[in-house]
């Protein structure tokens, strides 16, 4: 057993985060506040609950940094298979929250499974790609990698809570630097566009308008050897892809699934007609000028204007009260973790560890890009938090375990390679 | 590429996303405002406007309570128009036109939806206020005459329309701004500054207290009260002077140059233009092209000035040394000139008469042998009459005279260029322009730059620019607009013996039946030829009786210029009210009862009507 090396620990990762719970707790208070509590601590309102997660989550932290960094590897199809136990104790005990059967409710806490479920998937993922026995070129391989992905993705889709299952595809990015065909990432992509898009404007207009790519494609290219049948094969395999979508949405589910996917999708939020989140928001950050109305000062804040605000929009609240200053401040903390997070992940000998730290990158960009594109309005709604950001225990324990285990792997690289 | 992928991609969003942060915090400033509109609601406290009184502390114009439906209609939700329209007393079309026009102009801001309602309709309206959402009345003060008179100097105040509100950031739709007169001129020392009061509101419209704990909320600031330098004694007592007829009056004081009384004829009461009936009456005067009673003669009419011209001409030709008070010039009823012998007429007096003789009888003979040796004192011609313009210009005539209300016209000096452009030739010599010794022809001024010209004379050689403001909120006005002399070119010496030539207009002149008994009076009668277009063609009609006049001789209290139009000759009509007017002011009180009755009788509608009847007509009856 190796001794935790302090020395090593990547305090930069860590300065980071803190910079991030704090600020994000911040803007929470402002989100959330009313001029009658007068504490800070006050755990009736959210900003008081989430200063009690976000004191609960130093636990986590000490005890995944006195854990020994092998016992993730060991105990990483554990972890995973316990995970994926708990999303399917959902379906039997979840409790449903705004049209997803997401929580287990002990008390007055309720946990939200699929927040720790990535951290899980990201440890089983590494140490299937790490075992010595596993070739990801090879397609048999390639498909049980998938399949350790599918897997949680597809429980917490029946939730359903297709924004955290769409995080899922993050991991594409792991598998394409472990290896996998770019082809892949085209697909993936291709596929979680088709997806979004169909829910969001309907197959017609998807095959509509992908038959038109597809000719332009077709007229913009000099050598069209071969071309023509690609694009048909492509246009094809989109508008089946789109059907199916389109056909289990409309006939295989039933009107309340439908309608929590709408919700998840923001198509059902929309109280005011279509965009109204969206255009709210944009409001809320537009008005905030290079340096903010100032804490609590955010009259779009105050008066609710933007739904959700404390949770999936707490980033409106940043940029109407802290400014373009305070909106750059953010994106540029989240983009020194993920890229700090690639950089550890670069310096890892071990192939467990790399797979893993490249994961946590992955993950938390897919969550940025998301949430904060949606936020200003240029990724279509989809209902994904901020991480460290949003309001929620959940949320914040599990991006905390998933930093953290990173930080515990990386602390240990020296030692770990056997 | 494999280990840099996610690298660039995560670059690329970071890039991306703070370029569209820079678009919609700093580029588009359009989410300032948007924001405001609906999470910030703005009230406004609008304050009392000042007051206006006139030179003795009499109130002329307070205020009253008024209060406006305003709608702000992103806000409206489904309500019995037919209800409100009942309680309003208006049509559903025209309700509907209005609330059309609000959603045009701004979803966000407050319109007027019904202006200025009358108290029932507001206490009515108030209860029932809580039904109409989207709608609130605002309250407002509306002006309060205390005079029927004066409307032309005190002018009106209306809502902005949207040219103002573009160019003044500081007025909102269904602002009240003043519109002519005083209420136009000190607009910004009148309105005050109105209060704001900013109101956080959630999604749900609901107020939920004061913004920013009212940090930026401000306190109305109330209009400054203003003095005016009219006397509204003698303002009312002019108008009743010049009922039925056409014309105006303009008083002032010599010593200071504000202005005593500035009438016009036919005016109107101002109460015509308060509240929900302004616009409607606005418009029916507006077209009264007739009688005209929203154009104020005593600004804006330029009337040739006739014979009391002759006084600053005699002044001139003192100055420029080319006659001595004494000399005399003779008059064969008129005078003949040039080689064609063409004569400028003149009544029968006694012959030869010198300065102050001439003044006295108005000799036409004596006054064009005077003007054309003015101008033929140089060589050529073009430069005498350029010297004879600079010294009237001295006086104020030819240019707007810088006083504080916003109507005016230049009148006009002929300059040598001007001759030159109508003779190209440029053989033009002093009796070409002869009609100029006798303030005919050319020459034309308005009433309000005689009567500068009067007190300038006065005055003895120097005028203070006319003004009507007196005090700002109690304080005397300091403007060096108004507070420093303006001296003529004319030496003091010289006005001595003009004056008594216009002392002799009533003691043994043109005037001599409107002596006011214990006053001496100086002034010059006046009858100006005019002409107007019936049908093309170019028709003379009845003289414009005109007179200026100070007084007392030493220690003048009062200068004024009175124009009667179509009055034929100038004691008839001008010369009887300028006696009056004098009196009233000096003496408070009317001792000529018969003159008065005179005047008050006697109407010149008649002779109006002839130039519409259409039928040939006789002149100076």
């Amino acid at each position: 057993m190796a001794k935790s090396n302090l020395a090593n620990i990547d305090w930069i990762s860590i300065l980071v985060y803190f910079l991030l719970v704090v600020f994000g707790w911040v803007n929470i208070y402002s989100a959330s506040f009313s001029e009658a509590s007068s504490s800070y601590f006050d755990l009736n309102q959210p900003y008081g609950k989430q200063a009690l997660w976000i004191g609960l989550s130093m636990i986590f932290i000490i005890i995944i940094l006195a854990t020994e960094s092998k016992f993730f590897e060991r105990f990483s199809s554990i972890i995973y298979i316990v995970s994926l136990v708990s999303l399917l104790g959902l379906f039997v005990f979840g409790k449903t929250i705004s049209g997803a059967t997401s929580w287990y409710v002990f008390g007055g806490i309720s946990i939200q499974p699929s927040e720790f479920a990535k951290a899980a998937t990201a440890l089983a993922l590494a140490k299937y790609i790490s075992d010595l026995q596993t070739n990801i070129k090879r397609l048999n391989h390639q498909a049980k990698a998938f399949l350790i992905l599918a897997l949680p993705a597809l429980l917490i889709m029946g939730q359903p809570d297709a924004g955290s299952a769409l995080v899922y595809a993050s991991f594409v990015f792991t598998m394409y630097r472990e290896g996998i065909a770019g082809i892949y990432l085209f697909l993936g992509f291709l596929a979680v566009s088709v997806f979004v898009l169909t829910l969001l404007l309907g197959s017609g207009t998807v095959i509509f308008s992908s038959s038109i790519i597809a000719i332009a494609i077709y007229f913009l290219t000099k050598n069209k050897k071969k071309l023509i049948s690609k694009l048909v094969f492509y246009t094809i395999g989109i508008s089946l892809f789109s059907f199916s979508v389109n056909y289990v949405f409309n006939h295989v589910f039933k009107q309340h699934h439908r309608d929590r996917f709408n919700i998840v999708l923001g198509k059902e939020v929309d109280a005011k007609g279509i965009g109204y989140n969206t255009d709210q928001s944009e409001i809320a950050i537009g008005s905030g000028g290079w340096f903010g109305k100032g804490w609590t000062e955010g009259t779009q804040t105050k008066g609710g204007f933007v739904p959700e605000q404390h949770t999936d929009y707490i980033f409106s609240t940043v940029g109407e009260e802290w400014g373009f200053i305070g909106s750059l401040f953010v994106i540029i903390l989240f983009t020194i973790l993920i890229i700090r997070a690639l950089f550890i992940a670069e310096r890892q000998k071990s192939q467990f560890n790399r797979v893993y730290c490249y994961s946590v990158a992955s993950i938390l960009f897919v969550h940025f890009f998301v949430n904060i594109g949606m936020v200003i309005g240029i990724v279509p709604t989809v209902g994904i938090p901020l991480p460290f950001f949003s309001y929620g225990g959940s949320g914040l324990w599990g991006f905390t375990m998933l930093v953290f285990i990173m930080v515990k792997l990386d602390s240990d690289r020296m030692t770990s390679n056997f | 590429m494999r280990k840099l992928l996610l690298l660039i991609i995560i670059l690329l969003t970071a890039i991306g996303f703070t370029a569209r942060l820079f678009y919609l915090q700093i580029y588009d400033t359009s989410y300032e405002n948007l924001s405001r509109n609906n999470a910030v609601k703005i009230l406004y406290d609008y304050p009392q406007r000042g007051y206006l009184f006139d030179r003795n502390n009499k109130l002329l114009v307070a205020n009253q309570p008024s209060y406006d439906v305003m709608a702000i209609p992103r806000e409206i939700k489904a309500f019995d128009t037919l209800e409100f329209c009942k309680i309003l007393n208006t049509t559903k079309e025209k309700l509907v036109k209005k609330l059309n026009k609000a959603r045009f102009y701004s979803r966000q801001l407050p319109s007027v939806i019904v202006p200025q309602l009358t108290k029932s309709e507001y206490a009515y309206l108030q209860e029932k206020m809580w039904k109409y959402e989207g709608f609130y009345i605002q309250k407002r003060s509306l002006r309060d005459y205390k005079t029927k008179t004066a409307a032309n100097v005190l002018g009106f105040i209306g809502e902005v329309n949207n040219r103002i509100i573009k160019k003044q950031p500081y007025y909102r739709s269904g602002d009240l701004i003043g519109k002519q007169g005083i209420e136009s001129a000190y607009e910004k020392e009148l309105r005050g500054i109105k209060g704001v009061k900013y109101i956080q509101k959630d999604r749900l419209n609901r107020e939920m207290g004061s913004y920013k704990n009212g940090k930026l909320d401000t306190l109305p600031v109330r209009g400054k009260d203003l003095h005016l330098t009219i006397d509204i004694e003698l303002q009312e007592y002019g108008k009743k002077l010049m009922q039925n007829k056409r014309g105006g009056i303009v008083a002032l004081e010599p010593s200071t140059g504000e202005i005593l009384a500035l009438i016009t004829a036919p005016s109107y009461d101002p109460d015509l233009l308060v509240g929900r009936k302004r616009s409607v009456n606005y418009t029916k005067m507006y077209y009264d092209t007739i009688q005209k009673p929203l154009y104020d003669r005593g600004l804006l009419a330029e009337y040739p000035p006739g014979s009391p011209f002759k006084t600053i001409n005699a002044l001139i030709a003192l100055e420029e040394g080319v006659i001595s008070p004494e000399d005399r010039f003779s008059c064969h009823h008129g005078y003949t000139y040039g080689s064609r012998g063409r004569k400028m007429g003149c009544h029968s007096h006694p012959s030869p008469v010198n300065l102050t003789k001439g003044i006295a009888v108005s000799c036409n003979s004596y006054f064009a042998q005077v003007y054309r040796k003015i101008i033929e004192k140089y060589e050529p011609p073009q430069k005498g009459l350029d010297n004879w313009r600079k010294h009237l210009e001295s006086f104020g005539f030819g240019n707007f005279l810088g006083y504080d209300l916003p109507p005016g016209r230049p009148g006009r000096i002929p300059s040598a260029a001007y001759y030159d452009k109508v003779y190209p030739a440029k053989n033009w010599r002093a009796t070409t322009t002869l009609s100029n010794a006798i303030g005919q022809g050319e020459v034309v001024s308005t009433p309000i730059q005689l009567a500068n010209m009067t007190a300038a004379i006065a005055n003895r050689g120097f005028y203070y620019t006319p003004h009507m403001i007196k005090k700002i909120d109690n304080a005397t006005i300091s403007n060096p607009k108004f507070t420093t002399k303006n001296k003529t070119t004319i030496s003091p010496i010289h006005f001595e013996k003009v004056i008594e030539g216009m002392e002799q207009v009533f003691t043994k002149g043109t005037a001599s039946f409107l002596q006011v008994p214990g006053i001496s009076i100086c002034g010059k009668t006046g009858t100006a030829e005019n002409f107007t277009k019936i049908d093309g063609i170019r028709t003379q009609l009845t003289d414009h009786s005109i007179f200026i006049a100070f007084a007392p001789k030493d220690n003048p209290k009062i200068a004024l210029a009175i124009f009667v139009e179509n009055g034929y000759w100038g004691a008839r009509y001008a010369g009887r009210i300028s006696s009056l007017m004098i009196e009233k002011y000096i003496k408070k009180e009317i001792t000529l009862k018969r003159m008065e009755d005179w005047v008050l009788s006697h109407s010149l509608e008649e002779e109006y009507t002839k130039p519409y009847s259409g039928k040939p007509f006789k002149i100076n009856q």
